[in-house]
């Protein structure tokens, strides 16, 4: 990857700006190096051995301190480095920790002081939905809460910060509610195409192997990030039969497949989804084909977004590596993720219930308005 | 016509099965018989209407059913207690057999009594749902919408015309399928209802003003009619005192229900008027009874300003910060007409420095959009300006639709100047997203499934006639023809599959999420 970036002849004078959020992604699941196969291969323990020593990685490292960035920002990145730990459960622990070093006397203090930090956090990366709307979530809780306003100061403090430090339960809680959910949709003999590495498609494939679901999975390579690999490690390591094909294969490949389950960076007001590059091509296919797209993702990645098309989002850019390097004068499209308009979409399950892509909308304007 | 029998049918049908939900189905199950009332009252249908009817009871579920027998014996009850022996022996035999029906209401129809009308060659199902269109009139009136005047309906009209300020005088030749709507002949009323502008306590005089201006079209597009309208009763209001021995909320809402019909014969009402005027009612009728005069005047005052800067004024500001967030640079924003709320769109954008192109789509015969390209260019906006003909040939430059909307009903439906639906399919097939803007005030919880059953029907010799074309004008005396029917209709329905967002002041929302924002702000709205 680092050569590339070198020899990437960008036409544009100025870089554009790497994505934090998919950075920390590729981090966790991408499979940058054939050692790292060797290497889990080796383990022959499951991904969850990997994810430790990776955790453990993670934790060693000191947290980076950027210059001007205060300490919601350095707190944020040190949760956000932990592979189990979603990035909206590390905003949420951010602006947790934020509340407990508070000199705040009154909630009004607080909630500006808390105000304040989020805005930093959503600021220090654009590109992250769940960061945004995990930040307006926690603040919607501040400010809505009405029994807050009758208890005493540190009452109330003290429940907001246990209501932080419990958001990493309900977010796995979620995901468990949501595989609960999914096994309805998988019957035995199906076949289901998965895209990237979502951590709740993978709580729902392992909970419908656990249940002895007969199923055949095709995990797409996920390029650049080749996420794709790890995923169809971590379901080899399962018992679960999978064939990986390269992205371009997908059409080719659909035919066979009887559903496809994708999980989601966002979920945006209209019902469509944020999510890794390629997502909104496998979905078009699919819908040509009439196959069910079934979306995984956690309630607290709703976001009040409404992308009209592609290009109406915040750029988020990553490297791409290519193997060669890329021919002088040659742009290369190095955007992250691609929205996946309602239409194409059949089902959402989240952990608030089996949704139609137009909830979503209701939901939020119950939530924000 | 067949078509338009199917898409009745199943209004009544799916009405019916809601019948459930109090209100709703109530008013929906209303409306739905009132549009087969038009059908069935064309003689000349009769055999159509009959197959259709046979079809009915079975598909019909039997819940409903028995209700409509119940409502029946309700209705049948209640006149039997009002009416004399002779009539209300008659009555009963026609509830017994279906075939008495006809002998029995002849008389009733000709003395014109309670019964609006009963058309002589209904067949007796059809009079089952004539039952359906006037209900047991008391204990409905106060939770249901007067059903819509219907004006085929001759009984009706003549009626209404005893009542009425403006004598409006019936077009001819008027359009086969949209005979129900109002259509008046144009330009002969004016001089006359000026000269009554000095006849003591007829109206208001603002209100007599705004009617006016509604007549001969000064005063257009749904904010501006409703603002002149809200500012009207304000001044109305202002100079109201209580008569002698009556109550301010009964007198001042009957009040207004007499402006109100005399603005309704002046122009049929704009669905935002409408609900203006349910706000302001409802205000009315919540008046605390303690209030002295003045205060409640005051108190009525206030929240008619309250309304108008919050629901109209801050509202389109709302939808304008919302909106130019999707402007982006080099974006070519296409337009129809001369919406309100997209001008102030396009104005604020350019005022933040975004560098866009607006193409105005226009058409005959109102030519709104020619005051749009003067005031955009006078600006400083590269503007492109063509006639709606050319629509598909312009839209693969456009990069956004913003279209504004006279109301969008519950099932997302836009309800817009006639037009925007065939910019939207365009842009829609075109692959351009299409930002329809309306204020969440202008909601309405109607459901409506084409554009024939509530329209309004325009001048139609404002088609016939070409500007400056004397060598144009082959449709100069169309109306000695009777073969030849001109149909200017004004608005249309755009249904929500070319929407791909609504912009209100609750945000960017798709137009699924209307009935939400209906249900959950209703209450705010009406400020019950």
């Amino acid at each position: 990857m680092e050569p590339d970036a070198a020899q990437n002849p960008n036409p544009s004078p100025v870089p554009p700006p790497i994505s934090a959020y998919y950075q920390t992604r590729a981090e966790h699941h991408a499979v940058v190096s054939s050692d790292w196969l060797a290497h889990a291969a080796a383990a022959a323990a499951a991904s969850p051995g990997a994810d430790a020593a990776a955790a453990a990685d993670a934790a060693a490292a000191p947290p980076p301190s950027p210059g001007g960035a205060g300490g919601v920002i350095e707190e944020f990145n040190f949760w956000r480095r932990k592979p189990e730990a979603a990035e909206a459960v590390a905003a949420i622990m951010a602006l947790a920790a934020v509340i407990r070093s508070s000199r705040a006397t009154t909630m009004m203090e607080l909630e500006i002081e808390l105000k304040k930090a989020s805005d930093k956090l959503k600021s220090w990366d654009a590109t992250s939905i769940s960061l945004s709307a995990a930040c307006d979530l926690f603040m919607r809780f501040v400010t809505r809460t009405s029994h807050l306003e009758h208890e005493k100061f540190d009452a109330a403090k003290s429940r907001l910060i246990e209501r932080g430090e419990k958001f990493g339960e309900i977010s796995l809680k979620a995901r468990k509610t949501i595989a609960m959910l999914s096994q309805d949709f998988i019957y035995d003999g199906c076949t289901m195409l998965v895209h990237g590495y979502s951590r709740v498609v993978l709580e729902v494939l392992k909970l419908a192997a656990s249940n002895r679901k007969l199923f055949r999975v095709l995990c797409t390579e996920g390029r650049p990030d080749r996420t794709g690999l790890r995923m169809s490690n971590a379901l080899a390591a399962l018992g679960i039969p999978v064939k990986v094909l390269i992205d371009s294969a997908v059409a080719y490949s659909m035919d066979e497949v009887d559903m496809v389950f994708v999980g989601a960076d966002g979920v945006v007001e209209s019902g469509g989804i944020i999510n890794m590059m390629g997502t909104y091509q496998i979905a078009l296919v699919a819908h040509s084909m009439n196959k069910p797209v079934y979306v995984a993702a956690e309630s607290y990645k709703f976001a009040r977004l409404y992308p009209l098309d592609q290009k109406d989002m915040t750029p988020a850019h990553r490297p791409i590596d290519f193997g060669v390097p890329v021919p002088t004068g040659v742009e290369v499209e190095t955007s992250a993720r691609d929205y996946t308009p309602p239409q194409y979409l059949t089902l959402l399950l989240t952990d608030l219930g089996v949704l139609t892509p137009s909830v979503v909308s209701d939901e939020l304007i119950q939530l924000y308005l | 016509y067949l078509q338009h029998f199917a898409v009745t049918y199943i209004v009544v049908l799916r009405n019916t099965s809601n019948c459930k939900v109090p209100v709703w189905g109530k008013r929906l199950l209303t409306q739905g018989s009132m549009i087969v009332g038009v059908y069935c009252v064309e003689p000349n249908k009769r055999d159509l209407i009959e197959t259709k009817n046979e079809g009915d009871p079975t598909s019909v579920p039997q819940k409903p059913k028995l209700s409509k027998a119940e409502r029946r014996a309700i209705q049948e009850a209640q006149r039997a207690a009002k009416a004399a022996a002779k009539e209300a022996g008659l009555k009963s035999t026609a509830k017994e057999s279906d075939v008495n029906t006809k002998i029995s209401k002849q008389p009733k129809a000709g003395k014109a009594s309670l019964k609006k009308d009963v058309t002589q060659v209904n067949p007796p199902v059809a009079s089952d749902k004539k039952t359906d269109e006037c209900p047991p009139d008391k204990d409905r009136k106060k939770d249901l919408p007067q059903p819509r005047m219907q004006f085929d309906d001759v009984h009706r009209v003549v009626k209404a015309k005893k009542r009425s300020v403006v004598n409006q005088s019936e077009a001819q030749n008027r359009v086969e399928l949209f005979r129900h709507l109002p259509q008046y002949a144009h330009g002969t009323q004016l001089p006359d209802l000026e000269s009554k502008f000095f006849q003591p306590d007829l109206m208001h005089p603002s209100v007599y003003k705004v009617g006016l201006q509604y007549l001969s079209g000064d005063i257009s597009g749904g904010n501006a009619r409703c603002i002149a309208m809200l500012l009207a009763f304000r001044e109305a209001i202002n100079d109201y005192s209580t008569p002698a021995e009556k109550i301010l909320s009964r007198d001042l809402t009957a009040k207004i229900s007499s402006y109100v019909s005399f603005l309704i014969e002046c122009r049929p009402l704009s669905i935002s008027m409408g609900n203006a005027i349910r706000f302001l009612k409802n205000r009315i009728t919540k008046l605390p009874l303690a209030l002295s005069e003045s205060e409640a005047k005051a108190s009525l005052q206030s929240d008619i300003d309250r309304f108008i800067s919050e629901k109209i004024i801050v509202a389109g500001k709302v939808i304008v910060s919302h909106a130019v967030t999707k402007i982006r640079d080099d974006d070519v924003l296409l337009t129809y007409g001369s919406p309100s709320v997209v001008e102030m769109i396009f104005d604020h954008a350019h005022e933040l420095g975004k560098k866009f192109r607006v193409v105005v789509v226009d058409s005959r015969p109102n030519l709104e959009g020619q005051g749009l390209l003067r005031r955009l260019v006078a600006k400083g906006i590269s503007c492109t300006y063509t006639h709606i003909n050319a629509v598909s040939y312009i839209m693969h430059e456009a990069t956004r639709v913003f279209l504004g909307a006279s109301s969008v009903l519950s099932n997302g439906t836009v309800y817009s100047r006639v037009g925007t639906a065939s910019v939207a399919m365009v842009a829609h097939a075109f692959g351009v997203p299409v930002l329809m803007c309306c204020e969440a005030y202008k909601f309405h919880e109607r459901v409506q499934l084409d554009s024939i059953c509530f329209n309004e029907l325009g001048d139609p010799d404002a088609i016939s006639r070409v500007p400056r074309g004397e060598s144009l004008s082959n449709l100069k005396n169309w109306a000695e023809n009777e073969n030849l029917h001109i149909l200017n209709l004004k608005y249309d329905i755009t249904p929500s599959d070319y929407v791909s967002m609504l912009i209100t002041d609750y945000g960017m929302l798709p137009p699924t999420s209307v009935p939400v924002i209906v249900r959950e702000y209703r209450r705010e709205h009406v400020w019950i």
